[in-house]
């Protein structure tokens, strides 16, 4: 089980310049492991540069950030259930904590346009060297349980939002990380897709994953599987922490 | 397959993939580019062979030929003078050789006669190369009549046509007895239009050139090595100006590759954003990246040197020949033997496919150096 703790951590863009932006300003908190939390504010309020942050997308300008009960081999010398302190580690290490630990659903889906929606959800894989054809297979199997069973060979332009998102989905899934890190997943969704998503992110839970999820969406925010809930303004924690 | 490997080979596959997605933009970079690589090769081939064939042709020439200059023009030589080089040390033959060129005002260009000693020859008969009798339109048992030095008519039947073997040196050539060269052209009994000298050993040659001219001041000797060389120079001045008279095309095709290369398009951006945000190092982006300039820029190496072997070499360079074969009006036809020069084709590929696929990875490497979270805020 993965949790995070965040310790007086800042975020500040264009340091140094004549207009810098603190997004996030002092931030401590600790995201339980196998639980579904929401961060909740209005916009501008450094719900996403948050999210970033917990994701290991982007480094601090300063504070730290420890991964608690990380899973074995993601990186070398590391045990299952130690902790890592990952603001200062370099890049590539980076890359593979990110990899190997965090699935991302981002508010648009950024999936690769062009590209078919089997190869859309393997794209994680390729850096690994993993034989594709054992990813496909784990791919053609997520993909079912999310209902696309008859899209795999269709290119992604052709979906409609829902699907398009629960490409995103599988794509976050493929390298079974222990935590899924949504940005605004309901956006672009109705209210019953919302909704559908909800139940979707209840059953992450009960395979063992830690959620968190960035919206102002009143459908998640007052989710009955939500255990959890944030609030940020201006780059604080008002509530919640 | 091991997982180094595997990484390597599922990057490629999907720089194919990223190829064929933008398939306009990439086909018009690669039918450009393949058009400059091949008319280079093309030109280098060329160049190359029309040496070879130089090269292969004065094997049989004469060592070294003498001339007689008087006032700093090419004289008749006497005959005398071939007995005092063949006494020298080290001369192992003197052959006088008489020939001239013919001018025909009707085709406007010259034809190149020369005296042939051949019992087979008769006095009133000529052998002519494939390029006179297509020019002139005759073949053999036809009558040619030549004009001499007075305007008197000379009348010649055709006894042979030259074999298209030789024809890169033949294409121009008229073989008549030596009293009808002579009676052509006014050329006195006693002199020739120079002597074809053979030595036993070749590293003796300047030093034999050197007695030949103190012994004959006003005599001219010029060797084998001398002519090859200003064959090759000839060849290389005519493929270097017409890469200067290609260089406009090829500017603007390094102007359009350079801009295809280095600008990458918004959507290009937003993949990498994407990619680096699922987890894609800068490293493997810069891989993709190189991957997708290596694939156009070896299929364009390899498609325009293809399709210049085919062209020099099965169609005689068709396209450009008539600019640096230089012939006036008598084009030999001939197919050239392939010849190929490893060295040459390393240069090309140097300049062709490197500064292709670096050019990409400027602009890839820039775009793979942001945080993955910009992809959140796309």
């Amino acid at each position: 089980m993965t949790a995070i703790e965040l310790t007086q951590v800042f975020k500040t863009y264009e340091a140094g310049l004549a207009t810098p932006y603190t997004a996030v300003d002092g931030v401590s908190l600790t995201v339980p492991g196998q639980r579904l939390t929401v961060l909740k504010g209005p916009s501008g309020s450094g719900k996403t540069t948050l999210l970033t942050l917990l994701g290991c997308m982007a480094r601090p300008t300063s504070g730290r950030i420890h991964l608690h009960g990380v899973p074995a081999g993601i990186l070398p010398a590391l045990n299952q259930g130690d902790t890592l302190e990952v603001t200062s580690l370099p890049e590539r290490f980076l890359t593979a904590v990110r990899r190997r630990n965090f699935g991302f659903v981002f508010q648009h889906f950024n999936l690769i346009r062009g590209v078919s929606v089997l190869e859309n959800v393997c794209l994680p894989t390729y850096p690994t060297g993993e034989d594709p054809r054992v990813v496909e297979g784990r791919a053609e199997a997520l993909l079912k349980d999310l209902g696309l069973g008859r899209h795999l060979r269709a290119s992604v332009d052709r979906l409609s939002g829902g699907e398009a998102q629960r490409v995103a989905i599988a794509r976050a899934l493929i390298s079974d990380p222990p935590v899924i890190v949504a940005d605004e997943p309901t956006a672009h969704l109705d209210s019953h897709l919302s909704e559908g998503f909800m139940e979707l992110l209840g059953h992450f839970k009960t395979l063992g994953k830690t959620v968190i999820v960035a919206s102002h969406d009143p459908i998640v925010c007052h989710g009955a599987l939500v255990d959890r809930v944030i609030e940020l303004r201006d780059g604080r924690v008002v509530e919640g922490a | 397959m091991r997982p180094p490997l595997q990484r390597l080979r599922n990057i490629l596959d999907f720089a194919l993939a990223s190829l064929s997605r933008r398939k306009g933009r990439n086909l018009s970079l690669l039918g450009v580019y393949t058009l400059v690589v091949f008319i280079l090769a093309s030109l280098i081939f060329f160049v190359q062979a029309l040496k070879g064939e130089a090269r292969a042709l004065l094997a049989q020439a004469p060592d070294m030929v003498v001339q007689r200059m008087v006032a700093g023009r090419h004289d008749p030589i006497d005959l005398g003078r071939a007995q005092a080089i063949e006494e020298m040390r080290g001369v192992s033959g003197v052959r006088p050789r008489l020939w001239g060129y013919y001018y025909d005002p009707i085709y406007g260009g010259n034809l190149t006669v020369m005296a042939v000693e051949d019992a087979e020859l008769p006095n009133d008969a000529l052998w002519v190369g494939q390029g006179v009798a297509r020019n002139l339109r005759v073949k053999q048992g036809d009558m040619i009549t030549l004009r001499a030095y007075d305007g008197l008519p000379m009348l010649f039947t055709v006894q042979k046509v030259l074999s298209d073997a030789s024809e890169l040196i033949s294409a121009d050539l008229v073989l008549m007895s030596q009293s009808n060269v002579r009676a052509l052209f006014a050329m006195r009994e006693g002199t020739a239009t120079d002597l074809a000298v053979d030595v036993g050993n070749a590293r003796e040659l300047p030093t034999i050139a050197a007695k030949i001219v103190e012994r004959f001041p006003d005599a001219r000797p010029i060797l084998k090595s001398e002519i090859l060389r200003t064959y090759e120079a000839v060849f290389d001045w005519r493929g270097g100006l017409m890469v200067v008279v290609l260089a406009s095309a090829i500017l603007s095709f390094v102007i359009f590759a350079w801009d295809k290369a280095t600008g990458l398009s918004a959507e290009e951006r937003r993949e990498i954003g994407i990619l680096k945000s699922i987890g894609w190092e800068s490293g493997d982006i810069l891989l993709l990246k190189t991957w997708e300039g290596a694939v156009v820029s070896l299929t364009a190496f390899l498609a325009g040197t293809l399709l210049a072997y085919v062209h020099v070499f099965f169609f005689s360079a068709s396209l450009f020949d008539h600019a640096l074969r230089g012939w006036s009006i008598l084009f030999p036809r001939y197919r050239l033997a392939p010849s190929v020069d490893a060295y040459q084709l390393v240069i090309l590929f140097v300049l062709t496919v490197l500064p292709y696929t670096v050019a990409t990875l400027v602009p890839s490497w820039r775009a793979a150096m942001v945080d993955p979270d910009t992809a959140m805020r796309s």
